[in-house]
């Protein structure tokens, strides 16, 4: 059995939902198998539709890899971008973000 | 809004009919039937990721088993729909049983084309459509094997690609003068031809198969007027769309079913969204187009007009592919007739050609280039005019000429 962590998403209207992510897995792909609403991740993790895009909390932010220019690209354009904004289909569940949180933007229709 | 809604084909467009008719406010049963065994999954790893076994099966289902209990959707898997009856409005599955509706949302998708040369039904002849598809591949698809790849499009390259890295021997037989020759201009097909070379794959292009020999199993491969030894053979020669249950039902279907921009077919009860549909694209003709991009934007339309909110389809479909290192990402719909500017230099393995045509950027295909695609595919939504000096110009950032 594959390890897993913790990871937070926080809706917009402040209801948390603590999950399990294997290591490997995209948060993405966590919130997607947990059912997290306002994660829709059309694309399935094809860094094209930015429809799993978080606002990731400030403590963590410094933890993640830096976005590639895909990743960079598809977030000019999703709605709400905040410096902290990233997409959870580009992070991978480590032992170094166990227990990360992150918000999930008001709309990704 | 508790009408019974039921959805035959249970692919990417049904998972997302079910999630947006959800959202959309429908609060009646909903019922989603598919011939496969496997819930809805994502079909683009499959060629890709899933082949390399960098990605277990479980990632590539679309959403959690919970869902469709927590979704109120009754799942029928292994189960295939066998005839509408329109005026009873009742689908009747093969086992027997039949389904009422009130409204019904044909998700079918397409099959693959098949060979119909001599030999074409050997054992170790594999398409790729399906986890099961892959499933049969892997045990052939080992180190050292010959394979012959039929067909130099999306899947016949893609396979190449994770063929030449896990160490195959990798022959691609293409009838056209050009790899990808439907989905690409000719500077790309350049490009790719050559990265394939490059990674040690053969490219026989100009070179329609003749047939396949073979005691018990395929053995060797007959194309262009010569005979090649092989231990296996993929076929990727596109796929057929899945109309026949609607056509045999009298709806309106000529290789496709035909909707209207509200994924509504010539029946107003029955709905159609995906692969399966002939539909008017941005300008107006009808097409077929073979993609998650419609996949996805058709069913949330077709979610829109059963709850009674329907809304024109006109999205620009995008499509991408991954082979060796190289992402390649096309927005638009580009025509032969199209000016050409190519943007970056293909040396470095980065670049992009835009279409213009009357001014405005009709299309773009970008090479491991995400903004020029990203920005691109604004620009052609916004039916923008930008001059082709600008385009050509790297040195003035894609940002800029987006703003």
């Amino acid at each position: 059995m594959k390890r897993a962590f913790k990871a937070t998403f926080i809706e917009d209207n402040g209801i948390p939902h603590t999950i399990d992510v294997p290591e490997g897995w995209s948060l993405m792909e966590g919130a997607v198998k947990h059912l997290v609403p306002g994660i829709d991740a059309d694309c399935g993790g094809a860094c094209a539709c930015a429809t799993c895009h978080v606002y990731i909390e400030p403590d963590w932010t410094a933890k993640l890899e830096p976005k590639n220019d895909a990743e960079e690209a598809m977030l000019d354009f999703a709605p709400g971008v905040k410096p902290n904004s990233r997409l959870s289909c580009q992070i991978r569940m480590t032992e170094s973000l166990d227990e990360i949180v992150m918000r999930v933007p008001k709309s990704q229709q | 809004m508790s009408e019974k809604i039921v959805i035959i084909g249970a692919g990417q467009a049904a998972i997302q009919a079910v999630q947006s008719l959800r959202a959309e406010g429908h609060a009646g049963p909903i019922t989603l039937v598919g011939e496969e065994a496997y819930p809805p999954y994502q079909r683009p790893p499959l060629s890709k990721a899933y082949l390399l076994s960098q990605l277990e099966r479980p990632r590539l289902f679309l959403k959690s088993d919970a869902y469709y209990g927590e979704a109120g959707v009754d799942l029928l898997l292994n189960t295939t729909a066998k005839a509408i009856d329109r005026a009873g409005k009742t689908v009747e599955l093969t086992d027997g049983r039949k389904l009422p509706y009130d409204k019904l949302l044909l998700t079918t998708g397409a099959r693959v084309r098949k060979l119909r040369c001599p030999g074409a039904d050997l054992p170790g002849i594999f398409y790729l459509k399906s986890i099961a598809d892959v499933d049969a591949l892997q045990a052939a698809f080992l180190p050292g094997a010959r394979i012959a790849i039929v067909g130099a499009g999306y899947i016949g390259l893609e396979v190449a690609a994770v063929g030449a890295k896990r160490g195959l021997q990798v022959t691609v037989f293409e009838a056209m003068d050009r790899v990808m020759a439907r989905a690409v201009s000719p500077a790309l097909s350049d490009f790719f031809m050559a990265e394939h070379v490059k990674a040690g794959v053969d490219v026989k292009l100009n070179t329609g198969v003749e047939g396949f020999e073979g005691s018990g199993k395929v053995e060797r491969i007959l194309a262009g007027g010569k005979s090649h030894d092989v231990d296996l053979v993929l076929v990727g020669i596109g796929v057929i769309a899945n109309d026949e249950l609607a056509r045999e039902a009298g709806l309106a279907a000529t290789d496709g079913i035909v909707v209207d921009r509200n994924a509504m077919t010539s029946d107003s009860a029955i709905f159609a969204a995906g692969d399966c549909t002939r539909h008017y694209g941005r300008e107006g003709t009808l097409l077929r187009l073979e993609c998650v991009q419609n996949a996805i934007d058709q069913a949330k339309h077709a979610a829109l007009a059963m709850t009674g909110k329907p809304k024109d389809y006109s999205e620009v479909p995008w499509f991408w592919s991954d082979q060796y290192d190289l992402k390649l990402q096309i927005a638009g719909l580009a025509r032969p007739s199209d000016r050409l500017v190519a943007r970056g230099d293909p040396a470095s393995r980065k670049f992009s050609v835009f279409h213009l045509r009357d001014g405005k950027i009709a299309a773009v295909e970008a090479v491991n280039a995400p903004q020029d695609y990203m920005i691109g595919k604004k620009l052609i939504a916004e039916g923008r005019a930008v001059p082709a000096e600008t385009l050509a110009d790297s040195a003035i950032p894609m940002k800029q000429i987006g703003v």
